[in-house]
């Protein structure tokens, strides 16, 4: 099956064609290889060892091997389940929200809208506000003395006393969701906008003549046929959000109590100011497996996806 | 069939209230810039200042005096962001471009497995990398220097650039190649006055994302700069946070000079948005 795709994509690939591409494309791939590979291979076999070693400090000298030990550490060490709590909780609670309002935004836009180039320009901005000027600036607005949040809420007269957004660990970190929401389903609406227009109007008109009306045809026939970007958006925003440290690390610092430390921000303390460098690496292969993991998931998708678009 | 009047009002208002979400925190960003330290810590919140103030930009701008070191730091920091996110974006265009290329159009051994390579770097955290990446920098005295941030970067844009590049030539007709194939042209001479012209929307477009990437990075930039040699604006933004938290005013304007440059670059390229999300992502 996967032969004949590979054919009949590549009609032009004739017999004995290949060596000679071979050597061009070596030519035209030789640049991007030492680029990437020339700096990243040797941290990535590094960390590796260092994660098999007791690397307790950042001094060159030699440390016992330990084998896998950092590894069961990690998995008796009660902070890595709390963080992985909390991180789970982010990445659940900020992609759901994400996609839900990125796809209610992206219907928005796709509706017959009067100049919609400008609401689409407006939807664009959080995007493009860097991640560290958001923490900052919602760490500003949600300030429990001066902050615009409690203001807001004081002046239309919902609540007068002032509430401290980040002082405790579980509100702290829906806080930081929220920020990170506000910015983030920015790009969700724009895959979805994309996937929006692969649907043929002429199946909405179909839907219609048979009876449908438009809650019916947007659970019928928009959400079935957004399956791929939904797809692909949910992957790409759960790997991000395994990853995510900057808003943590300037909202919060991952306080109050530890209650909004995530699993990067956690591996992060653990090598930067612990020291601990071997319990560190540890945890950042782990984090990278789990990444990799999400990553065949989605490139199975995206080959599912190519193989409908070929039928 | 004509949408309905009440439909229509309907949409309408919900794209303003959608607008007023988005823009508000913009909006209390360019505010707070403007106001005067007294009335940004007062307790009422003043929507409006009642002295606006454009003293921290001028602090930030002007050369001497004023503002101190702090908006010095904001200065420098601006130059080496623009500085690295050029030289990143430059790097990993061309030899992403390239590289996308030979992706697209070639059939060689092992193909799936290389692109597969790229794709799994640019998923890696950086936190995997930054301790090692470190000592590597270190050891090569490139600590604390643009350099060193750009040679990090571009091992990171670079496989996004691949990405997106490959599935753009793959968007393209390949008719035309060919035809200057026939006419003489060798497969580079294709490639270079063929190809390239054609590909321009989708290199611009994978360039501005690329800018965007490298503008927006924060870990490594973190950990590797020290001083105004090198620190981006990312980590003057947040080091500032950290050290005088109610002093939000200079945050503000070191917050509103740094999304400038973003903003522009996605308003401007806003309308191939989709199609760029639509060849790097969906198709695959």
């Amino acid at each position: 099956m996967r032969s004949t795709v590979r054919e009949a994509d590549r009609p032009w690939a004739r017999q004995g064609a290949g060596q000679h591409e071979g050597r061009f494309a070596l030519l035209l791939l030789l640049p991007a290889a030492v680029v990437v590979f020339g700096v990243v291979i040797w941290p990535v076999v590094r960390t590796l060892v260092v994660s098999l070693y007791d690397v307790d400090s950042a001094m060159p000298g030699s440390y016992p091997f330990v084998g896998l030990d950092n590894y069961v550490r990690v998995f008796q060490d009660d902070r890595f389940y709390t963080v992985l709590g909390h991180t789970m909780y982010f990445t659940l609670v900020s992609t759901f929200l994400e996609l839900a309002l990125g796809i209610a935004v992206a219907l928005l836009l796709n509706a017959p809208l009067r100049a919609r180039w400008l609401w689409r320009s407006i939807v664009v901005l959080p995007w493009a506000l860097p991640t560290i000027v958001n923490g900052a600036l919602w760490r500003w607005i949600y300030n429990g003395q001066y902050g615009a949040l409690n203001g807001l809420l004081d002046t239309l007269g919902i609540s007068e006393t002032p509430t401290q957004w980040l002082g405790e660990p579980f509100l702290a970190l829906n806080m930081v969701i929220i920020a990170d929401v506000w910015k983030n389903t920015s790009i969700v609406v724009f895959f979805i906008l994309a996937g929006l227009q692969t649907i043929p109007s002429d199946l909405y008109e179909a839907a219609r003549v048979d009876g449908a009306g438009p809650w019916r045809a947007f659970w019928r026939l928009t959400i079935p046929m957004l399956a791929p970007s939904i797809a692909v958006v949910l992957i790409l925003r759960t790997i991000e959000a395994f990853k995510v440290f900057d808003i943590i690390y300037v909202m919060t610092g991952g306080g109050p109590a530890s209650g909004t430390q995530t699993i990067a921000f956690y591996t992060y303390l653990q090598a930067f100011s612990n020291q601990l460098f071997g319990y560190g690496a540890a945890l950042a292969y782990l984090i990278v497996l789990a990444v990799f993991a999400l990553a065949m998931v989605y490139l199975r998708i995206l080959k599912q996806n190519q193989l409908a678009g070929v039928e | 069939m004509r949408p309905s009047r009440a439909y229509l009002i309907w949409i309408h208002v919900a794209a303003v209230v959608m607008a007023l979400v988005v823009l508000a925190p913009f909006a209390w960003l360019v505010i707070s810039s403007i106001s005067p330290p007294a009335e940004l810590l007062s307790p009422h919140p003043h929507w409006w200042p009642d002295h606006p103030t454009l003293e921290r930009y001028r602090a930030i701008f002007g050369s001497e005096g004023g503002g101190g070191d702090v908006a010095a730091n904001f200065r420098s920091a601006m130059l080496n962001s623009f500085v690295v996110a050029s030289a990143t974006t430059a790097v990993s265009l061309v030899v992403g471009v390239l590289g996308g290329y030979a992706f697209a159009r070639l059939t060689f051994r092992f193909r799936r497995t290389s692109l597969f390579g790229f794709l799994a770097i640019y998923m890696l955290p950086p936190i995997a990398l930054v301790i090692p990446l470190y000592l590597a920098l270190a050891n090569l005295g490139l600590l604390d220097t643009k350099i060193g941030l750009i040679v990090t970067y571009s091992s990171i844009v670079t496989p996004f650039c691949l990405w997106t590049m490959s599935n753009y030539f793959l968007s393209l007709p390949r008719d035309l190649e060919d035809a200057a194939r026939v006419d003489g042209c060798s497969r580079m001479g294709a490639l270079v006055w063929v190809i390239l012209p054609l590909a321009r929307p989708g290199i611009l477009t994978t360039g501005m994302f690329g800018f965007l990437l490298a503008w927006d990075e924060f870990l490594y930039a973190l950990i590797f700069t020290s001083s105004t040699q090198s620190k981006t604006i990312p980590v003057a933004i947040a080091e500032f946070t950290g050290k005088h938290s109610s002093d939000f005013g200079l945050i503000a304007a070191g917050g509103v000079l740094a999304t400038i440059p973003p903003v522009l670059l996605a308003l401007a390229f806003q309308r191939y948005i989709v199609g760029g999300l639509t060849s790097g992502a969906v198709k695959g």
